[in-house]
């Protein structure tokens, strides 16, 4: 195979035409990715909008040093690290079982109902969940409040306000969005797997349970490498929509909810601390790849074939 | 042999069935707590303003009512602006995103294209490192100025991204013959004939799934405008919503200014603002049944390989 390459020389197409086709896109593409990473600068800077981009002060490390002096850092780095793992694992979790279930239904009408049912909440935006969030624990009237704890006589909560609860709302909205759609991924991992183990598998006595955890399990062991690796390369990236929307953008909450994306956001355009914003982000930018190359190298260790580069 | 052959498969029988029941209980369990929010919400937007705030947000009301859909439909100046602005939004951002997503990956998947491995890594690399939300925001806002512009509602984040420039590029590489491009350019047929006649119309199922994909992230977008836009003229539903949760005030004041001494004293508050929320999903809830086979198989092809 190698050898006929090296002997027949590629003939190329003409460039002209085809680089034509890509520019648009090329375009958009430098404009939007390329140019910002070449703004990372702005992160040594004293930004001031009277001065603009290119005429604000250097300020070599200041604002890193001032975003590691405050607890901020730590507890954004922290909430955003444990929320990542604690979606990581449960996500995979509840998946895996969805996918089960649902391949136990077969190629039913019942399948397709409850698959539509768990995806739909994929499609909404976090505007409308925050809404539905709302609807359940505002205190007021919410349903929590005035249907669940009343009826068994508790005292009413300010959700809001409380944020011991949070890790766990937020977790759970997280599951509630992204359950169904996550579970196809390995619902079709499982329609892949060869039906002549499972018979062979029933042939030798093992019941449905034991074919699951001996037989579906061990055969998705290589997708859930790549989802949980794919996974981790995002882990200092926090989805901005659950931790800023459906909280409510609530201040007595921040000690659980901000994460490094929440806190740009407020840097940038609550706080007006460009320099401090900037140097979250850099912080996110750099760790992110540094964690994205090194997921993918093991990618490649584990199975080259998936790896994405 | 035969006789535990026989007994063995009645067992499986038995045991496939339970494990049946099982799956369409616990499946039928997550389907209903999957929907159970997205009820609440349509109920509440049904019920009378009145019982909403003495009984709060019920799932069996004492009072049905369709106030809230009456009203809006009074000060559908305000809401269908916004209904407007997210629709025009949505249908060009998708159809300039489809366009430009299938031209650049059409090169990509040409084999013998001299630059198609410096081009997949140009957009690769996209995927591995990107500057953050701050410098991001200072081109737009300091060198393009689309602050306040429709423009800031479509040009930011989601016009071309590399997740879906590889996702159709893999469909033309699978399913497209490299033959049939050959014998085009033998007919004397030019690239962009090429793309336009050949390759854009027989990679119609990816077109649906990527448009589907864009429409969702602009219909469902906020977060544009959140950075980009301060005029609330310029907002879609979804900052539109945002703004009615953080201020039912904006409403009674349009109200207000529109429709002085009408006497409305008792403005439905909470049902309507549920109310615009069951709009806002509206769109989607109506297109998901036809949509959904291409969002499942975008889904699939999508996690195999970037």
């Amino acid at each position: 195979m190698e050898k006929k390459k090296s002997k027949v020389k590629v003939k190329y197409a003409k460039s002209g035409p085809l680089l034509l086709i890509a520019a648009p896109g090329i375009l958009y593409l430098l404009i939007n990715n390329y140019i910002p990473m070449f703004g990372i600068f702005l992160a040594f800077k004293n930004f001031s909008y009277k001065k603009g981009i290119f005429g604000s002060e250097w300020s070599g490390f200041d604002n890193f040093q001032f975003l590691f002096r405050t607890k901020d850092a730590l507890i954004m780095t922290r909430n955003t690290i444990l929320y990542n793992l604690a979606f990581i694992i449960l996500g995979i979790v509840f998946a895996i079982f969805i996918a089960i279930l649902l391949n136990a239904l077969g190629d039913s009408l019942r399948t397709k109902f409850y698959q539509s049912a768990m995806l739909l909440p994929n499609l909404m935006s976090w505007v409308v969940i925050a809404y539905m969030v709302y609807a359940f624990l505002n205190a007021d009237s919410g349903f929590i409040n005035n249907s669940v704890i009343k009826a068994f006589g508790g005292k009413s909560v300010a959700w809001y306000m409380e944020s011991k609860f949070w890790p766990f709302i937020l977790t759970f909205v997280y599951l509630w969005k992204n359950m169904g759609y996550q579970s196809i991924i390995y619902l079709a991992s499982i329609a892949g797997i060869d039906k002549s183990i499972y018979e062979a598998a029933s042939l030798d006595g093992a019941t449905k349970v034991q074919q699951i955890f001996r037989v579906t399990l061990p055969m998705l062991k290589p997708t859930v490498i790549i989802m949980t690796l794919m996974a981790v390369g995002r882990i200092f990236f926090s989805d901005f929509g659950l931790f800023y929307q459906v909280p409510m953008n609530s201040g007595a909450l921040y000690s659980v909810t901000q994460t490094i994306d929440t806190y740009v956001y407020r840097g940038l355009m609550e706080l007006n601390d460009v320099g401090m914003s900037a140097a979250a982000g850099l912080f996110q930018s750099v760790l992110g790849f540094i964690v994205v190359v090194s997921a993918n190298a093991l990618v490649r260790k584990v199975d080259s074939d998936n790896a994405l580069f | 042999m035969a006789n535990i052959q026989t007994s063995a498969s009645a067992r499986e029988m038995g045991d496939t069935k339970k494990f049946k029941l099982f799956a369409t209980i616990v499946g039928g369990l997550f389907s209903l707590i999957a929907l159970i929010p997205i009820i609440l919400i349509v109920i509440a937007s049904f019920t009378d303003e009145k019982t909403l705030l003495a009984n709060g947000y019920s799932f069996f009301p004492q009072k049905w009512s369709i106030d809230a859909y009456t009203y809006m439909a009074q000060q559908w100046s305000t809401i269908g602006r916004a209904y407007m602005i997210s629709t025009v939004v949505t249908l060009i951002g998708t159809v300039v995103s489809v366009l430009i997503t299938t031209m650049i990956a059409y090169p990509m998947s040409r084999k013998n294209f001299r630059y198609r491995n410096i081009l997949s890594f140009f957009v690769f690399f996209t995927m591995l490192f990107n500057g953050g939300v701050v410098p991001s925001y200072m081109m737009w806002t300091q060198i393009f100025n689309i602050k306040n512009t429709i423009w800031a509602l479509i040009l930011p984040n989601y016009l071309c991204g590399a997740f879906n420039i590889f996702l159709v590029r893999n469909y033309y590489t699978g399913s497209i013959p490299d033959a049939l491009i050959e014998s085009a350019q033998i007919d004397g047929a030019s690239e962009l004939t090429i793309f336009f006649k050949i390759i854009l119309p027989l990679a119609i199922p990816t077109v649906a799934t990527i448009s589907l994909f864009t429409a969702l992230v602009y219909w469902n977008d906020w977060v544009n405008a959140l950075y980009y836009i301060q005029k609330p003229q310029y907002y879609g539903i979804q900052n539109l919503l945002i703004r009615i949760m953080n201020n039912i005030q904006y409403l009674k004041s349009g109200a207000a200014s529109v429709a002085v001494g009408t006497g409305s004293v008792d403005l439905p508050g909470t049902a309507v603002r549920m109310s615009m929320a069951v709009i806002g999903i509206l769109p989607i809830v109506i297109i998901y049944p036809f949509v959904q086979k291409y969002f499942v198989k975008g889904v699939v092809v999508g996690a195999v390989k970037g």
